[in-house]
């Protein structure tokens, strides 16, 4: 693995294929997303992600699940999320739910933390929606000392109280799953990972690079003040979108149909437009991978590089012909990026550097201890 | 030098909304002296307004005015009324505008109708909208109807205009109203202090 992550995060959304008209059952996408996973590791990615829906149109409310059943078909995969809420799950089963699959698959899980997007969500979870900001915050809190702390005695304003309450199973190798803090708009979420050392994300899909600079560089300041290290050692993952075909008018004509009907953005702004004014690429392989390099001139240097693919009511065949031609521009991205990398930004985090780095910090304290 | 913004949202291509924020303009700056004004037309940027309202981002150019405005040390705006108030293309453009984009701002209010009985539009919906972003509204609206750009209203029509830039350029010579939009995220709120300091008063670590 080189010293960044590429992968691909879905969120699970069930979209008419504007071309024909059809749409996929929730089987159908549930199978589709194993078969992406499956295919990521196949063309030498590095991580699946995938958003938490509760609303219908969506798939999967549940993550850990499908995530425990795609690491017993999977052998290097990480297994992420894209977002899963903070704000409305109970963070004890949280703790449970991705301590679980850490085990179950060696090691191979991170988490992307966020509020979700519908307001709609908090009251089937018995949470109030204005709260977001402060359920965040407090439920993270808990979270981390869950994984953190053995024991823990813990009250806060959103849950009942904990004594001497330890979560299992404990984290693998007394490591917890690495998180980042996924935010588009929200700088408390950016401020939450920086104090607390962890990556932060940012969709970069939908707008402009600009809005998200703000937030990026507003983490990075962060992290350094809270003597995690410089800004640029901050731990930064990224979102994208493309749609590739050999020949860049081949991959606008077929892809068109599918952006002017998009969920998101359909019926407003023109493909030509869009693709000026937001990360979205769609063209030929070397036009992604141009535009894919660019990312680190404005936000830095990176460690994560998520891609989504599987939207807009693509059909799976399609995906699975973009990730074949993200398999093969893959060496090219990880080559540049590794070569444009100054020494002292840090690799991306996974469970085997994380245990490592705890045992050389562990190793450095003893041998301080005996020299004393 | 002090800037101001001229939006006008009229949407016909020779327009008396462009008309009035001419005059506007004119009567503000032989009051003013020297300012820097730019006048902007709304229909020039329909539909990246619109696009703006579906994707949730501006476009460069629809940036480039949304920018103008926010930098502004005040506004001129006209606009027509339609169906009694303005039209939805005025309210999008406000709508893509930052929430705090004009707090502050001293703002001359004018607009134009078919007959008079839409004057009141200017007192019923124009100044709602500018209470609520926090803009600094002048007493003197100016409604310009089609009566007015006739021989009988033409006088009082120029006397409301002189008025109502007088009063813009006097808030605009003075030292304002002392606010501004805060561009930096606030630190020191309740919601961040507490995010570097988990558990707060109910912890309990011992």
């Amino acid at each position: 693995m080189s010293s960044m992550q590429f992968g691909i995060f879905s969120v699970g959304d069930l979209t008419v294929d504007p071309t024909n008209g059809s749409i996929p059952t929730e089987n159908e996408k549930f199978k589709a997303l194993v078969a992406i996973a499956k295919k990521v590791e196949d063309i030498g990615g590095d991580v699946f992600a995938v958003g938490e829906h509760h609303d219908a149109g969506f798939v999967p409310p549940s993550i850990s699940t499908l995530h425990a059943f795609i690491a017993a078909q999977t052998e290097r995969l990480i297994l992420s999320t894209s977002i899963a809420h903070i704000t409305t799950n109970d963070p004890v089963k949280m703790a449970e739910d991705y301590a679980t699959l850490q085990h179950l698959s060696d090691g191979r899980v991170d988490l992307v933390l966020g509020r979700g997007n519908t307001a709609q969500v908090y009251p089937w979870f018995g949470k109030d929606p204005s709260k977001g900001v402060e359920l965040t915050i407090e439920n993270y809190q808990l979270l981390r000392r869950l994984w953190d702390e053995d024991l823990v005695n813990w009250e806060g304003k959103f849950r009942t109280p904990l004594q001497s309450f330890t979560s299992i199973p404990r984290p693998l190798d007394g490591v917890a799953p690495f998180v980042w803090h996924g935010s588009i708009r929200t700088p408390e979420v950016a401020e939450i990972a920086a104090y607390y050392g962890d990556g932060y994300f940012a969709n970069n899909i939908f707008w402009p690079k600009e809005h998200y600079i703000r937030l990026i560089n507003f983490y990075r300041q962060r992290y350094a003040h809270y003597g995690h290290g410089e800004p640029e050692q901050a731990i930064v993952g990224l979102g994208g979108q493309f749609f590739m075909r050999k020949n860049s008018q081949d991959a606008v004509n077929e892809f068109r149909p599918y952006f002017d009907n998009a969920p998101v953005y359909g019926h407003g702004p023109s493909l030509e437009d869009f693709q000026a004014q937001t990360p979205l690429t769609v063209g030929s392989p070397q036009e992604v991978i141009e535009k894919t390099l660019s990312f680190a001139d404005y936000f830095g240097d990176y460690q994560r590089q998520m891609f989504l693919v599987d939207h807009a009511g693509l059909p799976l065949k399609v995906v699975l012909e973009q990730l074949d031609l993200l398999g093969e521009i893959l060496p090219t991205l990880r080559a540049e990026f590794d070569a444009r990398r100054p020494a002292n930004v840090p690799d991306a985090p996974t469970h085997a550097n994380r245990v490592a780095a705890r045992d050389a910090a562990l190793a450095a304290e003893s041998s301080v201890e005996v020299d004393a | 030098m002090t800037t101001v913004v001229a939006l006008s949202a009229g949407l016909s291509e020779t327009s008396s909304t462009r008309l009035l924020a001419d005059r506007l303009v004119e009567s503000f700056g032989r009051q003013f002296g020297d300012a820097s004004v730019e006048v902007v037309t709304l229909r020039e940027l329909a539909h990246d307004i619109v696009d703006a309202t579906l994707t949730g981002f501006a476009s460069p150019r629809l940036q480039d005015v949304l920018d103008k405005v926010t930098a502004a040390d005040g506004l001129i705006v006209a606009t027509p009324i339609y169906k009694a108030s303005f039209p939805g293309l005025f309210k999008s453009f406000i709508d893509a505008l930052d929430a705090d984009a004009v707090i502050g701002k001293p703002v001359l209010l004018g607009a134009t109708g078919g007959t008079a009985r839409h004057s009141l539009a200017i007192d019923h919906a124009l100044r709602p909208l500018f209470g609520y972003l926090q803009a600094l509204v002048v007493p003197t609206g100016v409604f310009a109807s089609t009566h007015d750009w006739g021989a009988d209203g033409a006088q009082a029509l120029e006397q409301r205009i002189d008025r109502a830039a007088g009063e813009l350029a006097s808030l605009l010579k003075g030292a304002g109203t002392g606010r501004a939009r805060d561009d930096e995220f606030d630190l020191f709120s309740d919601t961040f202090l507490s995010i570097s300091n988990p558990g707060g008063a109910a912890d309990d670590r011992s």
